[in-house]
């Protein structure tokens, strides 16, 4: 089985980075099996395709809009998260959208795709989270393991 | 009566670039280049530690992660005037090379293809046919007539579910679409093998740089590869014997298919050699160092006037005060404000934001305006393969020769060396470019081998920080064209920083005489021969592989300008 977690996002922009931060946050807090790999995408768009190709699961953390309080986490499965990225939500929804597009052509879909979304309060030029982002990374963390547990692995708290 | 038309966001992968044109019998007759997003990394650098802005400007740009890296340590030791040890010139080397390869294999195929294939005609292409045509040009061992017949039935099926995905909102049976159905066919299996070949650069990039998409071995003064020739966990002879492999299928495949499908594209659209000349004014600087000081260059780099290679002025180091002296940046037509008048050069830059609408005459972009001793300047693989040509640089007349050649035999007519100049021209000059990098990735790859086999496994030289103001530039010519960072660091804190990146050059507003930048020259005179659908416009901007994110960023959802036509 593969599985990549996927944090995107501008570390520049404050919360436009909190995927970053929260694939980062998970990667320090747990030893993960050998079948999962962090992924730090940043904004990239087609290099991430040799890293996304043949997945059993994607989990993807990112940034989005919903209209919702600041810090608001959201999950979204299957055949709804290509549709998100077609919508004007996400700010990467050009390169995510295509990258699956393209996956979807040459025949190297991945199996299941989750996103976990978190309404960001600010987008402001600087390389820290915002006070009412930075509190929900732990909670993104532990949904991401809840992920991670649904699909039968295992992973152990650092010390 | 002109027709105005607004196409925002114009590219396919990074967004943010808006282009007005004005149409007039036909004919493109005014244009405007606009950066929809305002982009003030620089000020995030204000008082950092100078070891750390490489890993932060590669955070400008999703696309161009590595080059910003490598061009801000180098910014940093030409500052201190700190030499960089032979081993890790030679893998940072590799590194470019491979992303360029990458880079320029991904624009071709995955980016900009779609604007000279009709994906849907090649649903009415006889496989068979196509494999005649594709052994008759090339003997790519791909070409077999088993892959065109997978692949058409692949599209039939993907089509069929009414699911283009990448191939959405296509300009499909567009009047300018000229490929005969077998010849699109042939494109789309092409664009699936490049598919996988780019995964080859990719890895390169990863096992050299630790990580990709942002890689992690670089360092001011070197890189952190440690290098043995007995242990796992480094940069091991093994490893570099698998690079070896993926250096050799990039390199059939550059040689095989990119300059043959380049060769076709351009003779089946050599009207195009007629269309979006523009600035003929070319920047290009030298890159991939063989020497410690960078002082030797495998690739040459230069300025050239007025499209003339015999005007050909080259730059000859890291530092030279040719290159050094010549940059100023106008804010003139720009969102931003200088709290003097005039342009000014990147080591006095400011970037304070002073927004207006969008005014014709006035200011219309995010996108400073740089000048090369005041004038504007092309920059990218074009400007670049000039200046090779005119350098006499081997590797690139070969390459260029190659081009010019088959595609003259496939129009059956003598191309001139003068068609370069040309929307078409610039995807010819970055195939041959992407040709050139291989052989500087083969050349690179062996000189790394051979030192180690000396007993030199050094890559790294301290850097030490002075009490008191220094500054430094860093350049290098990245896939998009010359990138150069500009730092001043006062007792070792940056002071300043700037980026003039390869698109502000290329997507500049009219800079402070007024004049237009390249991509708007480009457009004058475009024929456009539906308004509704203005394919025309996106080939040639296109063609000059725009990447917005890095000229301008962040998100600008006050200003948003309504899309009036999207483009892919």
């Amino acid at each position: 089985m593969r599985v990549v977690v996927l944090g995107i996002g501008n570390l520049l922009m404050s919360d436009e980075g909190v995927g970053v931060h929260a694939a980062w946050a998970l990667q320090e807090a747990f030893v993960l099996p050998s079948e999962v790999e962090v992924v730090d995408g940043g904004t990239t768009g087609m290099e991430l395709l040799p890293e996304l190709e043949d997945l059993d699961h994607l989990i993807v953390i990112d940034a989005v809009r919903l209209g919702k309080p600041p810090g608001t986490v959201a999950r979204l499965v299957g055949d709804d998260v290509p549709a998100f990225f077609k919508t004007k939500l996400s700010p990467h929804q050009v390169g995510l959208s295509d990258i699956l597009a393209t996956l979807r052509f040459a025949g190297r879909s991945p199996g299941r795709i989750v996103l976990i979304g978190i309404e960001p309060a600010s987008l402001e030029m600087g390389m820290a989270l915002s006070a009412a982002v930075a509190p929900r990374v732990d909670e993104v963390v532990a949904l991401l393991v809840g992920e991670l547990t649904a699909i039968g692995l295992t992973m152990e708290r650092r010390a | 009566m002109a027709t105005r038309i607004t196409i925002d966001p114009i590219t396919r992968i990074e967004g943010h670039l808006r282009i007005d044109v004005e149409v007039e019998n036909g004919k493109v007759n005014k244009a405007w280049s606009s950066g929809q997003m305002w982009r003030g990394v620089e000020q995030i650098l204000l008082g950092r530690d100078p070891r750390d802005a490489w890993a932060i400007t590669q955070r400008i740009c999703g696309v161009c992660t590595t080059v910003h890296a490598i061009t801000s340590v180098r910014a940093v030791e030409n500052a201190l005037q700190l030499e960089v040890p032979l081993n890790a010139q030679y893998i940072r080397n590799m590194i470019m090379t491979a992303h360029g390869i990458h880079d320029h294999i991904v624009h071709f195929y995955h980016l900009s293809a779609l604007d000279w294939v009709d994906v849907v005609s090649a649903l009415k292409a006889d496989p068979v046919k196509t494999a005649q045509l594709a052994e008759s040009l090339s003997d790519w061992e791909n070409n077999g007539r088993h892959v065109f017949i997978d692949v058409h039935e692949r599209l039939k099926g993907f089509v069929g579910t009414g699911q283009l995905g990448p191939f959405t909102n296509g300009y499909w049976g567009h009047p300018a679409m000229k490929l005969s159905p077998d010849v699109n066919l042939l494109a789309v299996a092409h664009y699936l093998q490049a598919l996988e070949v780019q995964r080859y650069a990719n890895k390169i990039v990863s096992t050299l740089g630790s990580k990709t998409p942002h890689i992690q071995n670089l360092a001011v003064g070197g890189v952190s590869n440690p290098i043995a020739t007995d242990s796992q966990s480094v940069l091991t002879v093994e490893r570099l014997m698998l690079i070896k492999e993926m250096i050799d299928k990039l390199g059939a495949f550059i040689r095989n298919c990119y300059l043959v499908d380049v060769s076709a594209v351009g003779a089946f659209y050599a009207d195009w050699t007629g269309h979006g000349q523009g600035i003929t004014d070319y920047l290009a600087v030298p890159d991939v160092p063989m020497d410690s000081a960078g002082t030797k260059f495998m690739m040459p780099g230069g300025y050239i006037k007025g499209g003339d290679l015999a005007s050909y002025h080259p730059i000859k180091t890291f530092g030279d005060p040719y290159f050094r002296d010549g940059v100023a940046e106008s804010v003139k037509h720009s969102w931003y404000n200088y709290s003097n008048g005039g342009a000014l050069h990147p080591w006095k830059g400011e970037t304070t934001p002073h927004y207006t609408d969008f005014q014709d005459d006035g200011k219309y972009s995010w996108v400073k305006a740089p000048t090369f001793y005041g004038k504007p300047a092309q920059v990218g693989p074009l400007a670049q393969v000039l200046c090779g040509a005119a350098a006499g640089h081997q590797p690139t007349l070969t390459y260029l020769n190659k081009v010019v050649d088959t595609v003259s035999t496939l129009a059956g007519t003598r191309i001139p060396l003068t068609a370069l100049h040309s929307t078409i021209g610039r995807h010819a000059a970055r195939a041959v470019r992407c040709a050139v990098l291989y052989e500087c990735l083969q050349a690179n790859w062996q000189a790394l081998m051979e030192n180690i086999a000396k007993g030199d496994v050094k890559t790294f030289n301290k850097p030490v920080f002075p009490k008191g103001e220094v500054m430094g530039v860093g350049f290098h010519e990245a896939p998009r064209g010359v990138l150069s960072h500009w730092a001043v660091i006062k007792d070792g804190k940056i002071a300043n920083y700037q980026a003039v990146v390869p698109t502000t050059w290329n997507a500049a507003p009219r800079n402070e005489e007024d004049s237009v930048g390249p991509y708007e020259a480009a457009l004058l005179g475009t024929p456009i021969a539906d308004p509704e659908r203005p394919l025309e416009v996106l080939r040639t901007v296109h063609s000059f592989d725009p990447c917005l994110a890095c000229a301008v960023h962040l998100t600008d959802l006050e200003h948003k300008t309504v899309v009036q036509v999207k483009a892919l």
